[in-house]
């Protein structure tokens, strides 16, 4: 058998890291996109788009991730789509990002006074311009603090991947530890990198979050 | 061979209803007892860091941010797997339920914590003006209204760690989502095994939200 | 010259509470026209339905001879460009300069180009008494400042026809005067008003016509002197009396 150093397993497990970033960012941008979609059409006036807005946010809020995982891993192949564990992921993870930074966002559109939506009808803007030059703008400087504190349960949640099987730090922390036979070491170091990647994030927020509310005062 | 979304077959999976049953059980089971502790954790691990010696605040403060930023599915793994080694031997359903509480505590101490430093200090003033001691003010005067105004996001957090739970199947914890693979490892309905699944994890959790939005003001914050 | 604004049987009702009950009134270019009553008259939600941010149930208002028609978007982006509002609360836009907040709604609905529009900023600006403040923030501005920069907004787009609600019950005591100073202006420069007040003396000074709404409805109607020295109905002379004491 050949023995592992410390250096190695955290080789190893920084080389799988580079996954879980990968998969964060392709889920984090893919949900951004698919997001901000949901929101517009929740922020239109037809009633239909904003209740199936709603219904799909609740229930990718009310299921948990990994059955969603299974869900996109299973169903896919179900259509007949090659399923590589990579897509499953990227797709589950895109759909259960986009649903939680809708209804975040949403939030935030919310909170701008329904005064600013007026004034801005009565001057005689489209919806579209309503939505472009006054509410987003606004709506923008609330939503970053907890959209960038949501990147912290994108990268979390990618450690769900694999158990379909997607290799990131979480599984390459599996296939370590039955090589090593060392689960306390690397599983300690599995948690660490992880906590390497989200502390800075979630300090980041926190950050914007209070010259946000000095800048409110 | 392609099967059709036309050929879903979920009678197959219903007929094993006792195995979900029993699934079902395990994840309220599971819940109630992590709420239970992880909101007693979370309580006492606000006082101390808003109370506390400098050095409980530090530990206290450690934990939050450990367990915030790390996956639960790791933090099963390593009470499950990692702490053997260290001559912690734990069985899957009380490694489930240590990591549950654990993690629902470092969530919870930090929204128990907002709650508190909300609270106006003048009513911390008359009350030590009536001769309370400092645990009593905690309990009864401040820790109340706090709880009132953060109990959504505690629940939503509650809710969080049931759908969380489903994690706990991958150390053979019989709870739903363990029932779901049984099954679909048995007939090979994987698609629908998990359809069932995930709708009734959406029930509960609509069920769960509803039943603690009851529960709160009645029994934890009296109205 | 026709009329302005015409509204003919407007009902409008919130659920189950009757707003509006069957509402008449004309409006003649560059008349003022101030209306008065008591809290839940529908005096706002007249004002919103003119602007047609509020449907109405039946009726019908012709802006210079045209119908409101919610179901155009075209042709609710046109009533709005000869209908302006002052909102009681401002309503500025946070994240733009006051300059930006004047030259938005030209640029974008009426293409001005940004020379032009500026232009037309500044001068909007020197007519409120603000000609310094163009690249100030709004929430640098005192609420009498804000209020007038809502009125050179609303002016920029060159409406038809003012629309303003309570535009100085937000304001200080203090503050009050120097609105209601460039409203007096644009009065005495022909602007046709529409507006609810509650600064009866005021209304008593600029206004051609005085109209009292109760329960829905234009109650009474006519010139301030007329209506002040000798209120037919009781629900005047009683409101009336109500703002002395
Ligand atoms: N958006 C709304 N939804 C429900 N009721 C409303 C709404 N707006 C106004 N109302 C009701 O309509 C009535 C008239 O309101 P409003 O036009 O604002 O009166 P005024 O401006 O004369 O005080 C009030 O009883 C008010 O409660
Ligand atoms: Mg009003």
């Amino acid at each position: 058998m050949v023995e592992f150093t410390l250096w190695d397993i955290l080789r190893n497990l920084l080389l799988a890291a580079r996954w879980t970033v990968g998969l964060s960012l392709v889920a984090f941008i893919g949900g951004g996109l698919v997001g901000f979609a949901l929101l517009i059409a929740r922020l239109t006036p037809s009633r239909g788009a904003r209740r199936l807005v709603s219904f799909y946010v609740q229930l990718f809020q009310g299921t948990p991730l990994l059955i969603q995982l299974f869900l996109a891993y299973f169903g896919l192949a179900l259509f007949g789509i090659q399923t590589s564990a990579w897509t499953a992921a990227a797709l589950a993870l895109t759909a259960y990002t986009s649903a939680f930074l809708s209804e975040i966002w949403f939030g935030c559109v919310a909170s701008v006074p329904r005064g600013q939506w007026e004034a801005a009808r009565s001057l005689a803007l489209t919806f579209g311009e309503q939505l472009r030059h006054v509410i987003l703008p606004q709506a923008l400087n609330i939503a970053i603090p907890p959209t960038v504190g949501f990147l912290v349960q994108v990268i979390k949640g990618t450690a769900l991947a694999s158990v379909i099987g997607f290799v990131e730090l979480t599984k390459a922390g599996g296939m370590i530890t039955n090589a090593t036979f060392r689960p306390f070491t690397v599983y300690a170091a599995v948690a660490l990198i992880y906590f390497a990647l989200c502390y800075p994030i979630s300090l980041t927020a926190r950050a914007l979050e209070r010259t946000l509310h000095a800048a409110h005062r | 061979m392609i099967r059709t979304v036309v050929n879903l077959d979920f009678g197959t999976i219903l007929v094993d209803w006792r195995m979900l049953a029993k699934g079902v059980a395990w994840t309220l089971g599971l819940t109630a007892v992590s709420a239970t502790g992880g909101l007693a954790l979370g309580v006492g691990c606000a006082w101390a860091r808003i109370h506390g010696p400098a050095w409980l605040k530090a530990v206290t403060g450690a934990y939050v941010e450990l367990f915030r930023n790390t996956p639960f599915i790791v933090q099963l793994f390593f009470i499950f797997f990692g702490l053997p080694a260290a001559g912690f031997r734990l069985s899957p359903e009380a490694a489930s339920i240590l990591a549950m509480v654990i993690n629902l505590g470092a969530y919870a101490t930090e929204i128990i914590r907002a709650g508190i430093e909300a609270t106006p200090r003048g009513q911390v003033e008359a009350a030590l003006s009536l001769a309370l001691s400092r645990m009593q003010i905690f309990f009864h005067v401040v820790l109340p209204p706090a709880l009132r105004k953060i109990w959504p996001a505690l629940v939503s957090q509650i809710i969080i760690v049931m759908l969380g739970s489903s994690v706990c199947g991958q150390i053979s914890t019989e709870e739903l989502s363990f029932a779901a693979n049984l099954i679909q490892s048995r007939n090979f309905r994987a698609f629908e095994a998990f359809i069932v699944a995930a709708l009734i994890y959406l029930a509960l959790s609509i069920g769960l939200r509803r039943l603690l939005n009851w529960l709160g003001p009645r029994f934890l914050f009296g109205d | 010259m026709p009329p302005i604004v015409e509204i003919a049987g407007l009902y409008k009702s919130f659920g189950e509470t009757q707003v509006l009950r069957g509402v008449d009134l004309n409006v003649e270019p560059g008349e003022v026209i101030a209306i008065i009553g008591r809290s839940g008259s529908g005096k706002s939600t007249l004002l919103r339905c003119i602007n047609g941010l509020e449907r109405f149930d039946s009726g019908a208002i012709l802006i210079k001879n045209k119908q409101i028609d919610h179901d155009s978007a075209a042709a609710m982006r046109e009533l709005r460009q000869q209908v302006g509002m002052i909102f009681q609360s401002f309503n500025l836009f946070p994240h733009l300069n006051v300059g930006r907040n004047i030259m938005l709604a030209p640029k974008l609905v009426k293409k001005r180009a940004a020379q032009q529009g500026e232009e037309q900023a500044r001068a909007l600006l020197a007519r409120v008494g603000l000609e310094e403040k163009f690249d100030a923030m709004p929430d640098r501005l005192s609420g009498g400042q804000q209020q007038r920069v809502a009125i050179a907004r609303a002016l920029a787009m060159e409406p038809a026809v003012l629309l303003c609600d309570e535009i100085t019950s937000a304001l200080d005591p203090e503050l009050v005067g120097e609105v209601l100073r460039v409203v007096e202006s644009l009065a005495r420069d022909g602007m046709t008003l529409m507006m609810v007040t509650h600064e009866i003396g005021f209304a008593r000074k600029i206004a051609d016509r005085l109209i009292f709404m109760h329960q829905g409805k234009v109650h009474e109607m006519g010139p301030p002197e007329e209506l002040f020295a000798n209120p037919r109905t009781p629900e005047l002379r009683q409101f009336l009396s109500s703002l002395h004491s």
